[in-house]
């Protein structure tokens, strides 16, 4: 039975470890509900159609779009976001290495760097820097050129720099 | 864009029934990486949008003697993860792991690729060559139809009122046989093709006679293009550069490229030819690995 698509549709999900429950329009995005009904703003908008990454998120144990996502898919499932990254003790320690190569300047693609640098190396604790630039072509930076970028989730993941001396 | 209600459908009846019930005001969702950015971006206007992730007959990918059988919204990651797959079907692998970033390949499927029939697709043209065959549901069961006839004008697919893409189903192929994918685009991830080309073939035992050989093109005309006299010139022959080459020319008549913003129709024949002949010699080569 379908129903009035302006009529809410109830979201039950797990959020950064937490049961979050929501009411949002069926037609809205996960980056919509995420930041507009939750008020979670670390994830960013860039491009809205899927080419930037600046809103990637973990989705059951894969990072995704949230853009491209609708917010009503996420009902019964696992999400992690830049705002689970940190932890009281202090940063995740690919938030410190951006922060110690400069690996951000106006920081809008940040956000998405981290949450897909955090997955890969979940996945490959120590990745070549032909893996990391791989992975992480789904996510894009005006500022920085990428190497400072790459050099951070280098240093995070203690794989030697190509260009170390 | 217009709002619409979302349904996660639990079973085919029930996609069938909703896509008789509202036509074009509906349509399927496997990841949504295209389906959702058409939405949103006013291509057409939605009542209702269909996932159809829920339902087991869409989400399969087996693989055994007889070949494969890859569910419509299965994503590209199951595609390109499974070695035994990477092996039989190097072409599809290839398309699979170059569709988008790791973000898209998680979601996105070689079925919502083949539904939304882009002239530039990089995931039919292995499909074709593979000889695989679109198995849809629709209001009178099941039907059968080759990929090669599935797309038919850019962006427009075979299926009519109610139907949705099951699976493909990839006969296994002879021994001595290989297959490689490749696009050109500007820059290294993450673009549209300026022209892609699959090729697969069958050698014979001691890897110097092609026995038969399948070539696809993709962004050279207003579908994916199999360019079947191409393939057809390279059985019984032997390889050979003269051979490799002769197939190259034909592969290039077999085109029809217009100039747009990727590039020019001169560009992309040259394209055509460079990339039949590498990837004849890459499909060749993983057919010489091969049992």
């Amino acid at each position: 039975m379908v129903q009035d698509a302006t009529v809410k549709t109830h979201v039950k999900t797990t959020i950064n470890g937490e049961l979050v429950e929501f009411l949002v329009e069926p037609y809205r995005s996960l980056l919509e509900a995420l930041r507009d009904v939750l008020g979670m703003t670390g994830t960013k908008e860039g491009c809205n159609d899927g080419n930037c990454g600046a809103c990637t998120v973990n989705l059951d144990g894969r990072i995704v779009d949230s853009c491209l996502v609708l917010a009503a898919e996420v009902n019964g499932k696992q999400l992690n976001t830049i705002e689970g990254m940190a932890t009281p003790e202090g940063l995740h320690p690919l938030q410190q290495t951006f922060l110690e190569e400069a690996a951000l300047q106006c920081g809008i693609c940040t956000p998405g760097f981290l949450v897909a640098a955090k997955a890969l190396l979940e996945k490959e604790p120590h990745p070549s820097e032909d893996s990391i630039r791989f992975w992480l072509a789904g996510n894009l930076c005006r500022c920085t050129g990428y190497d400072k970028i790459v050099r951070a989730v280098q240093k995070a993941a203690e794989t030697p720099s190509k260009g170390s001396k | 864009m217009h709002p619409f209600q979302y349904v996660a459908a639990k079973d085919v009846q029930e996609v069938v029934s909703l896509l008789e019930q509202y036509g074009d005001r509906a349509r399927c969702m496997a990841g949504g990486t295209d389906v959702i950015v058409q939405a949103r971006g006013g291509r057409f206007d939605l009542d209702a949008m269909v996932d159809i992730k829920a339902v087991p007959e869409v989400m399969e990918l087996t693989l055994n003697g007889a070949g494969l059988r890859l569910g419509a919204a299965t994503p590209c990651y199951r595609v390109y993860q499974d070695d035994k797959l990477r092996a039989t079907y190097g072409g599809i692998v290839d398309a699979a792991s170059i569709i988008g970033g790791i973000q898209i390949q998680s979601r996105a499927s070689l079925g919502g690729n083949l539904c939304n029939a882009s002239p530039s697709a990089d995931g039919i043209g292995p499909l074709m060559v593979h000889n695989a065959v679109a198995v849809v549901a629709g209001p009178k069961g099941t039907r059968e139809m080759p990929v090669d006839a599935f797309c038919v004008a850019p962006g427009k697919n075979a299926m009519t009122k109610g139907e949705l893409l099951l699976r493909m189903e990839v006969p296994a192929p002879a021994a001595h046989s290989g297959s490689a994918y490749q696009r050109f685009i500007p820059r290294n991830e993450m673009d549209i093709a300026v022209v892609g080309v699959a090729v697969a073939v069958t050698l014979d035992a001691k890897g110097e006679t092609i026995q038969s050989a399948r070539i696809a093109l993709a962004a050279v005309g207003p579908t994916p293009i199999l360019a079947k006299a191409a393939g057809d010139s390279l059985a019984g022959k032997p390889v050979t550069p003269e051979n490799i080459q002769a197939a190259a020319d034909l592969a290039i008549a077999a085109a029809s490229p217009i100039d747009d913003m990727r590039g020019t129709a001169d560009q992309r024949r040259h394209l055509v030819g460079v990339l039949t002949k590498r990837m004849l010699t890459k499909a060749i080569e993983r057919a010489r690995g091969a049992a």
